[in-house]
C-alpha cells in the first residue's frame, strides 16, 4: 500500500496541490533535499501530462499519485484514465515543433534516471524512484 | 503562488517581468499575454524570469510559442534567468540553442542579433 495517496480530478488547478504533497512525502521518506526539485518537477510534468491527456481526449475522470516509500527507494506512480494512448518516443525534445507532451516527456526523462511510462487500456502510468538516504531518521 | 506578470517598454524592446509559477494551471495567462504584446505590434521581448519560482513543461511550450508569433514579424524573444534550476529545465530539453539566455535586463535590452 502506497504511504500517500491522492487523487484529484483531471483539472490543472489541482497539479501544484499534487507537486507539493510529492514533495512534502518524499522529503519525510529521507529523499536528499538536493532533489526534491526534481522530484518535485517531474510529479508536476507527470501530472500536466495525465490532465492533457484527459482533457485533450475530453475525458472527466480522476488522476491517481501513489507515493510509497520503500526501503530503499521513494517511489512515485502518476496514473491517468484518459483511456489506451500511443505512448510517444521520449526524448524527442530537439525537434522544430515540439509540443507540450513530448516537452513534458523529455523533462521526466532528463530528471529522472529510475523511469517507466506504461499504457494499459484504462490509461497510462508512469513509474519514477528516486534512492532514499539511509541515515534518514523519521520524525 | 500565482503567477505575476508586468510589462514595460525600454526603447523598443519590451519587458515582461513574470513572477511567481508557470505551470499548466497558470502558463495560458502567460500565453494570452505574449498573444496580446504580439497583436500590439510588439515584436522584441525580453522575458524576465528572475522573479519565477518554478517553470514547467508548460511554461516552456507557451515561451516557444511565443518565440514563433515575435519570429513571424522577425522579432526577437530574449530570457534573463540565472536561477539554475530553471536553466536546468532549458538544458534537459535542448532550449538553451533556441533561446538567447542573459544574465541581466540590461544586457538582454542591448543585445543585438
Amino acid at each position: 500500500m502506497a504511504t500517500v495517496e491522492l487523487r484529484f480530478s483531471a483539472l490543472p488547478e489541482h497539479v501544484r496541490t499534487a507537486r507539493l504533497v510529492a514533495a512534502a512525502v518524499a522529503r519525510r521518506a529521507g529523499v536528499d533535499e538536493s532533489v526534491l526539485d526534481e522530484v518535485r518537477l517531474a510529479v508536476g510534468e507527470a501530472c500536466s501530462r495525465a490532465v492533457g491527456l484527459h482533457q485533450r481526449g475530453g475525458i472527466g475522470g480522476t488522476v491517481r499519485v501513489a507515493l510509497t516509500d520503500q526501503e530503499k527507494r521513494f517511489l512515485i506512480e502518476v496514473e491517468d484514465e484518459a483511456g489506451p494512448a500511443a505512448v510517444p518516443a521520449a526524448g524527442a525534445a530537439e525537434g522544430v515543433d515540439p509540443d507540450e507532451d513530448t516537452l513534458g516527456l523529455a523533462v521526466i526523462t532528463g530528471l529522472v534516471e529510475d523511469l517507466e511510462v506504461t499504457n494499459g487500456a484504462d490509461g497510462g502510468l508512469i513509474r519514477m524512484s528516486w534512492p532514499v538516504s539511509v541515515e534518514s531518521v523519521a520524525v | 503562488m500565482d503567477l505575476s506578470l508586468s510589462t514595460r517598454s525600454v526603447g523598443d524592446r519590451t519587458v515582461v517581468e513574470v513572477g511567481g509559477e508557470i505551470d499548466v494551471y497558470t502558463a495560458p495567462k502567460l500565453r494570452e499575454q505574449l498573444v496580446e504584446l504580439v497583436n500590439d505590434g510588439k515584436y522584441h521581448l525580453v522575458v524576465d524570469m528572475e522573479g519565477v519560482d518554478f517553470l514547467d513543461s508548460t511554461g516552456l511550450g507557451v515561451l516557444v510559442g511565443g518565440l514563433k508569433r515575435v519570429r513571424a514579424h522577425e522579432g526577437s524573444l530574449r530570457l534573463v534567468c540565472n536561477q539554475e534550476r530553471i536553466l536546468k529545465i532549458f538544458r534537459i530539453t535542448g532550449l538553451t540553442k533556441v533561446f538567447p539566455i542573459h544574465t541581466s535586463v540590461d544586457d538582454a535590452v542591448s543585445a543585438t542579433d
